[in-house]
């Protein structure tokens, strides 16, 4: 049958099979992982349970339970002094991934430009263009791994509706300032281009403040704000995200929800309720120790003479491998068959990234070490040319 | 607390090398800093934290929880008599309690009958303890913040975005 052109020729094959390759090896050390070693914090699993107990097993309204979209609106208000309204500026998805298709597909009529990014995360071009739209890819590789104004100006027409983008970001581990952020709003007000800002991995940031998009001067208007409870609850699974933006387009994206989605499951939403509360204490737990092994990691693989900055946020490290002589891809596979460990090639993120890879230090100390022992043993005998 | 002490008490083994790396000091600061530490009591050692139910031969195989009534002394209060029971080296264990007992002390013994004779013969005895109530202990699930069985295997993907 003929498939749909657009989905054949989304994902690049090479990293598929890489993925394959990985994932059918035993004993694998990886540090190829997207998502929190750790598992949720117990008084969040045992809320979900409860909810079990006590029979919750319904369809919730479509937004998500009121109870949890009233616990947003209370975590962002208290957090950033940020005030969404829990009847019509929130809506619970499935993660960010769900809100993400939903704002794209909410806003994009044909022809219209969304800027991605890139190296960036990995659903934001294939999502847009799923949504009708074409993606226009900004080459951050020569620019720190940051956008910026000068940067933007060079992609931008009068299409460009919006622009997607993570901070702290999800492959590089960089970050924004307060003073960086407030040159991107000023550019994208200016350009009426409006920002959707995926900020998932904000509770990871280590060397200053995380600033919401949405609070800066004259943003909320032109924001639609992204977050959910994987990264900062190590809740990957349980699939809750929320988005936060103007009513018009929140309530076109309900619309799409309740026809593909529905509602979130009701467990994850309950256990999500409890994160929001109950759970200060286990996030901070999470980020000390990313923090020290990021720390750790940097120093060793700077040691190791693979060049890199210091992330600013998440759980990732970006270091530069073209030391090696090797492409992205042949690094990864041959530091895959010859020492079993699992990192991904910078090229998944998007062709600028050639010359890097992505590391995840989610992982034991214990792990982060062995991986450093190999990847030097590996590194060694490329050297040495043998 | 002191991140030092925050990543020893996790993990006692954490070389000076690693602990400089994880919190960007140089490795003599925190060598100091651990001197200074163990210097003050801050440390007070370093040991494995052993399961016993998996260690056959052990010879500390029955644990009991001791409610102990005191009379306090006058100007003392309970730390003299506290000491003259924690010293016993039977004891692994003693607390001072709020509530309706005052001492809890644990004791560590071969057996049943070796716990029970201190109880009778050196705890009961002392001449202000007024009272005890001794419960043994049937399995233990966890300890100072360590669940007592093995971890079941991460079971996330080895690969993703």
């Amino acid at each position: 049958m003929e498939l749909s052109k657009v989905v054949e020729k989304m994902q690049p094959s090479g990293i598929r099979a890489f993925f394959d390759l990985v994932l059918g090896m035993k004993d694998v050390i990886s540090l190829g992982v997207g998502e929190p070693d750790f598992v949720t914090p117990w008084q969040i699993r045992e809320a979900g349970i409860y909810s079990l107990e006590q029979g919750f097993t319904s369809y919730t309204s479509n937004k998500g339970l009121y109870k949890l979209r009233l616990g947003i609106h209370r975590y962002l208000k208290n957090k950033y002094g940020l005030d969404y309204c829990p009847d019509e500026e929130i809506l619970v998805t499935v993660g960010v991934s769900e809100g993400l298709d939903l704002v794209l597909r909410a806003i994009i009529n044909p022809g219209d430009k969304v800027l991605i990014p890139i190296p960036g995360y990995v659903s934001y071009g294939p999502v847009t263009e799923l949504a009708g739209g074409t993606p226009v890819y900004v080459d951050t590789s020569k620019n720190g791994f940051k956008i910026t104004p000068g940067l933007l100006k060079k992609y931008i027409d009068k299409k460009v509706k919006a622009i997607v983008f993570n901070y702290p970001a999800n492959p590089t581990g960089i970050s924004y300032r307060r003073k960086e952020l407030e040159q991107i709003n000023r550019f994208l007000l200016k350009h009426k281009i409006l920002c959707i800002s995926d900020e998932i991995y904000d509770d990871l940031t280590y060397d200053f403040k995380h600033i919401a998009f949405p609070t800066l001067p004259l943003a909320k208007k032109n924001t639609v704000y992204f977050n959910g409870f994987s990264k900062s609850y190590a809740m990957t699974g349980w699939r809750v995200g929320y988005a936060c933006g103007p009513k018009e387009i929140i309530a076109a994206m309900t619309k799409i929800h309740q026809y593909t989605i529905m509602c979130v499951p009701i467990t994850s939403q309950m256990a999500a309720a409890e994160a929001l509360v109950n759970s200060k204490h286990s996030v901070d737990q999470m980020k000390r120790e990313y923090n020290r092994r990021r720390l750790f990691i940097f120093s060793e693989l700077n040691a190791l003479g693979l060049k890199c900055s210091r992330p600013e946020g998440a759980f990732y490290m970006f270091p530069c491998i073209r030391s090696t002589g090797l492409s992205s891809m042949d690094f990864s596979r041959k530091l895959l068959e010859e020492q079993k460990v699992a990192v991904v090639p910078g090229t998944a993120f998007g062709a600028p990234a050639e010359g890097y890879i992505r590391i995840s230090y989610a992982s034991s100390l214990d792990n982060l070490k062995e991986a450093l022992v190999r990847m030097k043993r590996f590194l060694e005998k490329r050297r040495s040319g043998r | 607390m002191d991140e030092i002490l925050e990543i020893l008490e996790k993990d006692g083994r954490a070389s000076i090398e690693d602990i400089a790396k994880m919190i960007r000091k140089k490795p003599d600061e925190v060598k100091k800093s651990i001197r200074k530490f163990e210097k003050d009591g801050a440390i007070l050692k370093y040991k494995a934290v052993i399961n016993k139910e998996l260690v056959k031969d052990t010879d500390s195989e029955v644990r009991a929880l001791i409610e102990v009534n005191i009379v306090p002394q006058k100007d003392l209060g309970f730390d003299k008599i506290a000491e003259r029971i924690y010293s016993f080296p039977e004891v692994s264990s003693c607390y001072l309690i709020s509530g309706t007992y005052d001492l809890l002390v644990i004791i560590e013994g071969k057996n049943i009958h070796t716990v029970s004779n201190f109880v009778a013969e050196k705890l009961s005895c002392l001449e202000n303890v007024r009272g005890t109530a001794t419960h043994f202990l049937l399995k233990k699930y966890k300890e100072d913040g360590v669940i007592l069985k093995h971890k079941v295997q991460n079971q996330r993907e080895n690969i993703s975005y």
